[in-house]
């Protein structure tokens, strides 16, 4: 029982083979993740590492080929269209790299878009959005179209948008990839503070270093497989070595070897637990 | 570490919540994004109405000439006759060359009304994706499409039945005088405009739901990727 309690997701032997050709290409090749609620996990990798795939396998936006993902411990494998729509509507808030804004529509209309779905009358939506707009920086720009806003001002109303029906879990797909430096840190600050204050889970894709600061662990990623993870005691002496060889090292993946990487997981989260 | 009974616990408590808090497919949302977008891809929105427009248009002033031309000048014996959509019936026996030409043209038509739907459904499959990871369920994405493409079949054809009407009285009139007027069988010409609106509306509803149904049954994550 107390795993119910304690991971809000949970990944094992999670696999995911696309057609290429004529045979497949296995983007993930056996992940196993544990996620404690009101964490703030990093995940990272260079770019074809697989990060994207598992982000939609963990978000239920994709079917792993193989395993399974939990969600307060419920697979949601075993989930109809219906109740699937439930969880990303209520349970799950979803930040994009490319911050998929609803072009047509205000960012007032695009925050409160996931409270009408949830079942609030139009005047609770406006005052809940009107709100979160002004968490995130925006109170006076609510009926502006995405296309008037700043990349920055656009991912702003995507994290408000996220946590419209206060899920109990953040994924966010690179949300500073396609954002300024500057931009960038207050965005990744923002998630921090909305991490601590509201207790809810983040999960978050990234290559930026500097989100590796603000991550309670970190999950490396290479070539489909979870190579290593770290805590954050850890991160203050890796982030120079470790963190710059492997963004930098696109090309070396063999270096590291991906098949150690995946017993990793279990013996760190061992490690991790003993600490507490 | 693998406890079955603890998921099932899981599932049946995640299930109670569903029971007490749903997720809507609100009509009124429906209706003001489906107008949103409408508005904002007004020249695009315009030319597939014109496409709807001209097949219904068409459409009609071929049955409405038939119609009215059978009672201004009496059919002899074993002529073409007919109405709505019997006409072409009854000409592909009498002279299949010329309802051959007729259903080409309409076939083209059905097809140019598929198309332009088809496009407009394809280019936003990363916002149906969207929708999918925001709570929409998949009835919600066909009925925004259905109302968009509803919507533009319904100005369409309306408006080409009527103009349609219009240009067939118009050279009646010319070819035969005011008596045409007199002797024009209003109502068969009424429900010959009718007939056309509904062809056109049902044609564009079809050529739109098939790939909003599809989009809709996607997983967001592969609606999002697609390209179009």
């Amino acid at each position: 029982m107390a795993i119910t309690q304690e991971n809000t997701v949970r990944a094992r032997a999670v696999r995911k083979r696309f057609p290429m050709g004529e045979g497949y290409l296995e983007a993930l090749k056996g992940i196993d993740l544990e996620v404690k609620r009101g964490e703030y996990i990093s995940i990272m990798g260079p770019s074809g590492s697989g990060k994207t795939t598992l982000f939609n396998m963990i978000g239920g936006l994709d079917k792993p080929s193989d395993g399974t993902v939990y969600i307060d411990e419920v697979d949601i494998a075993q989930l109809d269209a219906y109740e699937l729509a439930w969880l990303r509507c209520r349970k799950i808030g979803y930040i994009f790299q490319t911050f998929n804004l609803i072009p047509v529509m205000t960012a007032l209309e695009n925050v409160t878009l996931p409270m009408i779905f949830a079942g609030l009358s139009n005047d609770e939506a406006i005052t809940k959005g009107r709100g979160l707009l002004e968490t995130v920086g925006l109170g006076d720009r609510w009926q502006h179209k995405p296309t008037e806003l700043s990349g920055g001002q656009q991912q702003r109303v995507a994290i408000a948008r996220s946590f419209a029906n206060d899920p109990s879990i953040i994924l966010a797909d690179e949300p500073t990839a396609n954002l300024d430096l500057k931009t960038g840190h207050d965005i990744i600050e923002l998630l921090r503070v909305l991490n601590k204050e509201r207790g809810v889970t983040i999960i978050s894709n990234t290559h930026d270093p500097s989100m590796l600061n603000v991550s309670d662990r970190i999950i490396w990623i290479r070539d489909g497989r979870v190579e290593r993870v770290e805590a954050r005691a850890d991160i203050d002496i890796s982030v120079g070595t470790i963190g710059g060889d492997t963004l930098g090292g696109v090309g070396g993946g063999e270096i590291h070897g991906g098949a150690a990487g995946r017993h990793a997981m279990d013996r760190l989260a061992g490690n991790s637990s003993e600490k507490k | 570490m693998e406890d079955k009974v603890d998921h099932e616990l899981a599932m049946k408590r995640l299930r109670e919540e569903m029971h007490t808090s749903g997720v809507a497919t609100p009509f009124a949302t429906a209706l003001k994004i489906a107008f949103q977008s409408l508005r904002i891809r007004f020249w695009r929105s315009i030319i597939t109405i014109a496409g709807v427009f001209f097949a219904i248009a068409f459409l009609v002033s071929v049955l409405n000439s038939a119609i009215i031309e059978q009672f201004v000048t009496p059919v002899e014996e074993g002529g073409v006759r007919g109405f709505g959509i019997g006409y072409i019936f009854f000409l592909l026996a009498a002279e299949p060359r010329q309802a051959w030409l007729i259903t080409m043209s309409l076939v083209v038509c059905v097809i140019g009304i598929a198309n332009a739907m088809l496009m407009s459904v394809t280019e936003r499959y990363k916002e149906i994706g969207t929708m999918k990871c925001l709570g929409a369920l998949d009835i919600f994405v066909v009925e925004l499409f259905l109302l968009e493409s509803g919507f533009q079949g319904l100005v369409g054809s309306f408006a080409g039945a009527l103009v349609g009407t219009v240009l067939v009285l118009l050279s009646s009139l010319i070819s035969h005088g005011f008596a045409v007027f007199s002797v024009a069988p209003w109502g068969q010409v009424f429900l010959n405009i009718i007939l056309g609106a509904l062809v056109g509306v049902l044609l564009t509803l079809l050529g739109a739901s098939f790939p909003a149904y599809r989009a809709s049954q996607m997983p967001p994550a592969d609606a999002m990727r697609t390209e179009v």
